[in-house]
């Protein structure tokens, strides 16, 4: 039976009719035509689909959409670069060339929105280990700890 | 895949949460993290006709200090758990182990709750438990009992529980004066499922003799198992060098006979069974050592 739920994205609230069964990544994607996370493998090994539920970041393919009833989930979409186009994390993959394919970027931005709020300044191996939750089949991951120590920079440049 | 259909509850209580059990008894399931159920729903592996969705139940989230043990509710996220002061200084062991589960993503959903009742025998948990002698609290909506984890654990993905019970908190009692612990893994990656992993905790008298011995391994059984060979052999002997290479002989051939599977062989498990034998045993020794001296 379906059930109502009320979820807010990126900052806009949505009113949806749910099956239960219904994945959040689904919801995003075929819901509300939020493409921008990716579905790699649908049980929690990629990393692709991660999101960001009430600011920390999940496996949107681990999560039914009715479990976000009441939620705020935050997708790459809402990446906010304020004057500039790009999010400085954004900027920094941009720069250091830290995607190919881009298909995994999504899930590894995600990731790394709270994990540099959290810790700004991030040494190369708390940057590995946090990216050990996502699979990029194409870069070889050197550029990705490149592009995310730029994006380090450029964060903590802006706010200073 | 896409998970077969079933119906969602989301009750905001305990006992409305059993209740919902025991009307719907073997055909609901509760759901925890959901990072092991949804991923064999995904797969239909397993199909629920009902999820009993614990998240909102916030009695569950706990983590408290009682007799000098801690004590954990069943939803106690596994990043929680890991961050805990209280975990630290309390049960050392879990704290060091912890970031061993998975990826920080998958922590920030999956509970300590879930991953016990889940039984995997690659899981660090259900190891740590039987390690430091935990005890389940499971209840049902006639029955409340306690299970020491040992007890727990019954084989491949099973425990002690019925269909309509619940585990609702587990107990870790604080380690004896003198104490030494330590937990380590192989694995293909960091974050992902050991090929081999083992908890070690080591007591020693006012001689510097092993007085206890607790060596228990995940990924090479049907669950937790523990080396009771190599910890017989340990005790009442100085802990050098020697004696921990025997035990760590005996544990690797006589206590584990692992089975192979696409990540790795039994041979290879065999050896790491050894391998990790002889540093966990190593650290806790020393920390023992060093406890002791204080
Ligand atoms: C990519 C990936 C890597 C992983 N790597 C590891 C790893 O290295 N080590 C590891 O240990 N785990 C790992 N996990 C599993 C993870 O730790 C899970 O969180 C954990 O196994 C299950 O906890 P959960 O809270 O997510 O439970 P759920 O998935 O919600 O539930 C698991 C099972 O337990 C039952 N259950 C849940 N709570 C209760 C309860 N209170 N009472 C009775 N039954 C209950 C459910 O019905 C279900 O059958 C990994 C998962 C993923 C997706
Ligand atoms: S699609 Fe969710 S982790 Fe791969
Ligand atoms: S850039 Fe192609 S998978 Fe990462």
């Amino acid at each position: 039976m379906d059930q109502t739920i009320t979820v807010t994205v990126n900052g806009r609230e949505y009113e949806c009719s749910v099956e239960p069964r219904l994945l959040l990544s689904d919801f995003l994607r075929h819901e509300i035509g939020l493409t921008g996370t990716h579905v790699g493998c649908e049980h929690g090994v990629c990393g692709a689909c991660t999101v960001l539920v009430d600011n920390e970041a999940v496996r949107s393919c681990l999560l039914f959409a009715v479990q976000t009833n009441g939620r705020e989930v935050a997708t790459v979409e809402g990446l906010d670069g304020g004057a500039q186009a790009l999010h400085p994390i954004q900027h920094g993959f941009w720069e250091r060339h830290g995607l190919q394919c881009g298909f995994c970027t999504p899930g590894i931005l995600m990731s790394l929105v709270p994990f540099l709020q959290e810790n700004p300044n991030p040494t190369e191996e708390e940057i590995r280990d946090l990216l050990s939750g996502n699979i990029c089949r194409c870069t070889g991951y050197q550029k990705i700890v490149e592009a995310v120590q730029l994006g380090a920079r450029l964060i903590q440049e802006k706010s200073s | 895949m896409k998970p077969a259909a079933f119906d969602y509850f989301a009750p905001g209580t305990l006992d409305e949460a059993l209740g919902l059990l025991a009307d719907y008894g073997g055909d609901a399931k509760p759901l925890a993290g959901g990072q092991s159920l949804v991923p064999t729903m995904n797969f239909r592996l397993a199909q629920p006709a009902v999820l009993v969705d614990l998240n909102g139940i916030d009695e569950l989230f706990f983590i408290r200090e009682e007799d000098g043990g801690l004590r954990c509710g069943a939803m106690t996220r596994q990043r929680s758990v890991e961050r805990s002061p209280l975990v630290q200084r309390i049960s050392p062991l879990l704290y060091e182990a912890m970031p061993h589960i998975a990826h920080s993503q998958i922590r920030n959903r999956g509970t300590i709750g879930g991953s016990l009742a889940h039984a995997d025998p690659a899981a660090e948990l259900p190891v740590l438990a039987v390690a430091l002698d935990a005890r389940m609290y499971v209840r049902s909506v006639t029955d409340a009992r306690w299970v020491a984890a040992r007890d727990f654990y019954v084989g491949l993905f099973a425990t002690a529980m019925l269909p309509d019970e619940m585990l609702v908190e587990v107990a870790f009692p604080a380690l004896p004066p003198g104490s030494g612990w330590a937990f380590d893994e192989v694995a293909r990656q960091h974050g992902n499922y050991a090929m081999c992993g083992a908890a070690a905790v080591v007591g020693l008298d006012g001689r510097g003799v092993v007085e206890r011995a607790r060596l228990v391994y995940l990924s090479v059984g049907e669950g937790p198992v523990e080396a009771e060979q190599a910890e017989a052999l340990l005790v009442g002997e100085q802990p050098n060098a020697e004696a921990i290479r025997a035990a760590a002989e005996t544990a690797a051939t006589q206590d584990v006979d692992p089975v192979g599977d696409i990540h790795a062989g039994p041979a290879f498990r065999r050896h790491l069974s050894r391998v990790i034998a002889e540093r966990v045993l190593t650290r806790a020794i020393e920390r023992a050592t060093e406890a002791n001296r204080q």
